[in-house]
């Protein structure tokens, strides 16, 4: 404490030492550019393998800049009959799948997280304390009784199977509550309730206005993470009704391999998001920086 | 509806606005027990049930193709301790978790530690960091392998350069390891290094100030007020790999040349054990949903036995600095 008093006497005075202690060289650019170069080199290469014909791939020395048969390997992908998977079905289905999970994901998300931040009720902080432990709990352990219950319910190789059980995350409740008891003052909900307000309006008129920032970012992130879902859409889904993930894993089994068509379906797999990315990236970073902090 | 109800309640008087209290009261009762329910409902249902399911089906023979199974209690169990595949797919699961889990967290603090530095166009700098993160498992597999090919890769073109012989990443134990970690690496380093940096940016300047007027260089700084400040956040990104690490499957799965066998290789050299249950529930001829549920429930415990280890260690982080 005494040094932290003593601190702020010199402060002034100690300014160029303060910006000496933060400040970026050279060094440190190249450094976080090589960051990026190996960040993106992946990406760029499936573009690269994604736009040859196979004889590229074995090439020496390797190919590095993208050729002119994209859209020759997005016909062979989309249009051909050649490969065994209906690619347009898969990428439907991924959009569907994805977006009923995010919309329904935010709303019961707002909705609980509103409960526990400004609502009063027995139990709040122990049912609270559950919604954090169950994201401890690696629920993909019971994939083979999940599996069974699909059975018994007929959703096996229907989207239901891979929608179901997404539809609430515990991450999202969590999120909106440390979201709506940090940004939302407690005079506009007694307001709306001297208004003569059910609880349902409140969170109409004043929580969903006020929560729609972070909303958008925990939409992004649900959707990222729905979208990239591989392990359960493989175990529940068939080939012939996949998610775009089970698709181009499809694609790329068998004895043959032929990565020019392979990296296509990769590529266009991992386009939307990239596309949402480069367009909204800044918000899902403070989406995992500002979860992260409160976590 | 307020105007309404404020023109209206003189009219009609008194047993109106009881009413209306005791419907509001009913509602701010029930209300946010109605509110929380989805998540609770939905986790029931296909969280939490499945859970406890799994610890009845691991105590029968149940398959897929034969519904009528009979209760065998810990056979399973019995069985699987003496079950050198899964001894060893729970060997290649910790060692890979290891090799990507250390250095990747030590890499993504150092990273952070740098994007904390004044930076020019730092949001630029980020969101490449978080790019990987974009990017799905399966893409990360399939791209990962076609580059750690044997023939044609370009990892093994790269290594040329320096008279390394092609190597058959695929096929060798620690070879293909170190590439299947290198995929987890690529991929999560830079999510645990916005997550360090967020930790960071809590920390006050005065604290590094006062570091520094103690004549405290800057890695004496990072070692003595970044890292023990950061012992939360520590703890979650440990937590946190150590429950997806140990549940490793789509990169080892898409490594395999046929993509389809889950086996983890021809000698099983980097079968995981979340594959080892997916092979013996889906992907083999038997479809044993009784044996695969009990390696559920070993996969469990080791998650929870490797989580406290883990905890444990990273505790001592502060008391080992002070």
């Amino acid at each position: 404490m005494a040094t932290v008093a003593h601190d702020s006497r010199v402060r002034g005075r100690r300014r160029p030492l303060s910006r000496q202690l933060g400040a970026a060289g050279p060094l440190t650019y190249v450094f976080l550019i090589v960051v990026a170069l190996v960040s993106m080199f992946p990406l760029y290469w499936s573009l690269v393998v994604a736009s040859h014909d196979n004889s590229a791939v074995a090439a020496y020395p390797p190919v590095l800049t993208p050729g002119n048969q994209l859209w020759h390997n997005l016909h062979r992908l989309f249009d051909s009959g050649e490969v065994n998977v209906d690619f347009w079905t898969a990428l439907l289905n991924s959009a569907i799948v994805a977006s009923v999970v995010t919309v329904s994901v935010v709303f019961f998300s707002a909705l609980a997280g509103f409960a526990f931040a400004k609502l009063r009720f027995r139990g709040q902080k122990f049912l609270f304390v559950t919604v954090i432990a169950t994201m401890l709990v690696p629920v993909q352990l019971g994939v083979i009784p999940l599996y069974i219950e699909m059975i018994h319910l007929g959703w096996t190789n229907h989207l239901l199977a891979v929608i179901a059980p997404n539809l609430a995350s515990a991450f999202g409740v969590f999120l909106m509550r440390q979201y709506i008891s940090g940004s939302v003052p407690n005079e506009l909900i007694d307001a709306a309730s001297v208004d003569g307000c059910y609880t349902f309006g409140v969170f109409r008129h004043v929580i969903w206005p006020a929560v729609r920032p972070v909303a958008a970012v925990l939409g992004l992130l649900t959707f990222m993470t729905t979208w990239n879902d591989f392990f359960w859409p493989l175990v529940v889904l068939s080939p012939r009704n996949p998610t775009v993930q089970v698709a181009v894993s499809t694609l790329a089994s068998g004895y043959v391999q032929d990565y020019a068509l392979v990296l296509t379906g990769t590529f266009v797999s991992i386009l939307p998001l990239l596309a949402v990315f480069i367009v909204l990236g800044r918000h899902i970073i403070g989406g995992i920086m500002r979860g992260a902090v409160k976590g | 509806m307020s105007e309404q109800s404020a023109v209206e309640a003189p009219v009609r008087g008194r047993s109106r606005t009881t009413i209306r209290s005791r419907l509001h009261r009913i509602d701010s009762k029930t209300a946010p027990y109605l509110y929380i329910s989805p998540f609770f409902v939905l986790f029931g249902a296909f969280g939490l049930f499945p859970l406890g399911y799994t610890a009845w089906v691991a105590m029968t023979d149940r398959t897929l193709l034969n519904p009528s199974w009979s209760f065998i209690g810990l056979q399973n169990f019995t069985t699987l301790i003496h079950d050198s595949y899964f001894w060893n797919a729970v060997e290649n699961t910790l060692a890979i978790f290891l090799i990507s889990t250390i250095p990747q967290l030590a890499f993504a603090m150092f990273l952070a530690y740098v994007l904390n530095t004044k930076l020019r166009a730092r949001t630029f700098f980020r969101m490449f960091v978080l790019l990987p993160q974009v990017t799905s498992l399966v893409a990360v597999a399939l791209i990962f392998t076609q580059l750690f090919s044997h023939d044609y890769g370009l990892v093994n073109y790269v290594l040329g350069w320096f008279g390394i012989h092609a190597i058959n990443w695929e096929a060798g134990r620690l070879s293909s390891w170190i590439a299947l970690s290198v995929m987890v690496t690529w991929r999560w380093a830079g999510y645990n290094a916005l997550i360090y940096l967020a930790a960071m940016q809590g920390i006050p300047d005065e604290l590094y100030e006062a570091a520094a007027i103690d004549g405290a260089k800057p890695w004496k700084q990072f070692r003595y007020v970044t890292v023990p400040l950061l012992r939360p956040t520590i703890i979650f990104t440990v937590i946190v790999s150590t429950i997806g690490g140990l549940q490793l499957f789509t990169e080892p799965y898409l490594f395999e040349p046929l993509k389809q066998g889950a086996t983890g290789g021809s000698a099983r050299q980097y079968q995981t054990v979340v594959m080892y249950l997916y092979e013996k529930a889906f992907a083999g001829t038997q479809f044993d949903f009784g044996y695969a549920a009990a390696i559920g429930w070993a996969l469990f415990l080791l998650i929870g036995v490797i989580s406290l280890v883990n905890y444990l260690i990273v505790r001592r982080i502060r008391s080992a600095e002070a």
